[in-house]
């Protein structure tokens, strides 16, 4: 194999030569957002400079080009998840929002009173509270699985909880406080056994695992384009064909209708019904050249380094004294939420910052794991594709030297 | 003004830092460690200050007509922001509180402790001590 060639990624993304507090960037809060390669800003001021125009319906020349290169994207992400068909991909604003459609739509005619839905204790809020609020609306139960103290999905607990009345599943492939990597096809299989609608948040694991739909055989996966170096404000569904046919639409307006008159309207055709009003088309296009990037790298190629650059930090990081990793599951990806002994995560956010490190703080959007564990929070160190062992020394001998002032 | 001066102080006890934002944050720390101790007792809901990342407590006694402070945090840097209200508020009737512009921390390079940021408490500390005059009025 070439060795990875990370000066040159380093040099793709244009932010990565900036000073922060005259100290270069260290980035390590990729679990929040990744940051962009030239080729993607390119590709979307590109659009604006050269074909800027609204998509699908124009018969102009510059319509039809906007509307290839965003249906470009579509086929993309099909092939980068490995779905069977374009009608599958429905753009979304993110995560957030296709869980939101799903629960919402879903919710619309498969639930009734009494119905059951499992989530984790792991779960991102985004992936708890569209479920509390059809829960609320339905009269439905939300059940929990219990995560284990090391921090991994607790598999006889999910198997106890599902009952005759559970409807579907809604878990993270990988947990974006703890890390973890789910053992989620195993988890869709009981699913599919059980005839129980199976929903995959993979806004964490879209860049640093290979996404398979097909083999994962989930009935929905949903991903962001900002956590795999793509833009932010886009997103994707992933549904099965049969289950989004009989769906109903999540939001009215243009483009997701077939024929509107006041007795009655129909809707549009796979996956337009799910894509009401004008779609953020600049940055569907470029979330297309952030795919291209993963894709000429190669994600084998980018996995095994950031594997390497993962085990390189739990090593050096535990070598700092009071340090406690919060998920410590033996599969997981590159993110540490930690705590240090009499320091808090607060403190530690603002004194990196002052040294141009940006780590996240606070709960993660993860409460109710942090009650869990009882925290009120943790600082969080999340690796990508362009960082560094010695970005990691950096960080490793700051904290060392906060820890010793 | 009285409370303008004890602002003008801090100003220029920060000038020396010259804007570096880890001297800043490390005096801001040593200002903190210099407050009293605070009563554990008094770590209860009521004093809590909500809005804040970090957890606040504040707590006030009153002599004739001035307020007298005293707080604490679990975070050394926001301890060091609350020392320095509790200097610019302490000692003052609560009319003075209330007619107190606060202006320093503009000019002491924290910008970034005000406005919109969901991570800090700044304005909610500042209106604990507005609330708690105002109570007092």
């Amino acid at each position: 194999m070439n060795s990875f060639p990370i000066n040159s990624i380093r040099k793709d993304f244009p932010i990565l030569k900036s000073k922060i507090n005259n100290h270069d960037l260290v980035y390590f809060d990729n679990a929040a957002t990744t940051q962009k390669p030239q080729s993607v800003i390119d590709s979307i001021s590109n659009y604006y400079e050269k074909y800027n125009s609204n998509i699908h319906r124009g018969v102009h020349s510059l319509a039809e080009k906007a509307t290839n290169e965003f249906e470009k994207t579509r086929t993309k992400i099909k092939k980068f998840i490995n779905a069977k068909s374009n009608t599958e991909i429905v753009f979304t604003r993110g995560t957030t929002e296709g869980i939101n459609l799903i629960s919402s739509s879903l919710g619309k005619y498969k639930f009734s009173e009494g119905d059951e839905i499992i989530i984790s204790e792991m779960e991102h809020h985004s992936n708890i509270v569209p479920w509390q609020m059809i829960a609320k609306e339905k009269n439905l139960k939300l059940n929990t699985i219990n995560v284990t103290d090391e921090g991994k999905i607790d598999l006889n607990d999910f198997k106890n909880i599902i009952s005759s009345k559970t409807k579907l599943v809604s878990l993270v492939h990988i947990s974006n406080t703890l890390g973890t990597v789910n053992p989620i096809k195993e988890i869709v299989e009981i699913c599919n056994t059980n005839n129980i609608i199976s929903v995959i948040d993979g806004a964490q694991a879209s860049a640093h695992s290979v996404i398979d739909v097909q083999n994962i055989n989930c009935d929905f996966y949903v991903l962001s384009a900002h956590k795999m170096y793509g833009p932010t404000g886009v997103g994707v569904v992933y549904g099965k064909e049969k289950l989004l046919e009989e769906m109903p639409p999540y939001m009215g307006g243009g483009e997701m209708i077939k024929e509107v008159k006041f007795s009655g309207t129909s809707y549009n055709d796979l996956p337009y019904k799910f894509e009401a009003g004008t779609p953020n088309i600049g940055d569907v296009i470029g979330f297309k050249e952030a795919i291209n990037y993963i894709e000429n790298l190669g994600k084998d190629q980018i996995i095994q380094y950031e594997d390497k650059l993962r085990d390189y930090a739990q090593k050096e990081l535990n070598s700092i004294d009071g340090f406690r990793i919060i998920g410590n599951s033996e599969n997981k990806i590159g993110i540490f939420s930690f705590t240090i002994e009499n320091f808090h995560y607060y403190d530690l956010g603002l004194l990196l910052d002052a040294k141009g490190i940006a780590v996240r703080t606070g709960h993660h959007c993860t409460q109710p794991l942090m009650d869990k564990y009882n925290l009120d929070g943790t600082a969080r160190v999340s690796l990508a594709l362009y960082n560094t062992e010695e970005e990691v020394d950096f960080f490793v001998d700051s904290v060392k030297n906060l820890l010793n002032r | 003004m009285k409370e303008m001066s004890i602002q003008k102080e801090i100003i220029d006890d920060f000038k020396v830092l010259d804007g570096d934002l880890e001297m800043t944050l490390n005096y801001l720390m040593e200002l903190g460690e210099k407050l009293d101790v605070f009563n554990e007792k008094d770590k209860k809901e009521e004093n809590i200050v909500k809005g804040c990342q970090s957890k606040v407590w504040l707590t006030y006694k009153k002599s004739e007509d001035k307020l007298f402070f005293s707080g604490d945090s679990n975070t050394a840097i926001t301890k060091g922001l609350l020392s320095l209200l509790i200097r610019i508020f302490s000692g003052k009737s609560c009319k003075e509180i209330l007619d107190t512009k606060l202006f320093f921390i503009g000019d002491i390079g924290l910008n970034r402790f005000i406005g919109t940021q969901r991570s800090n408490g700044l304005e909610s500390m500042e209106n604990k001590f507005r609330i708690i005059a105002l109570s007092n009025k």
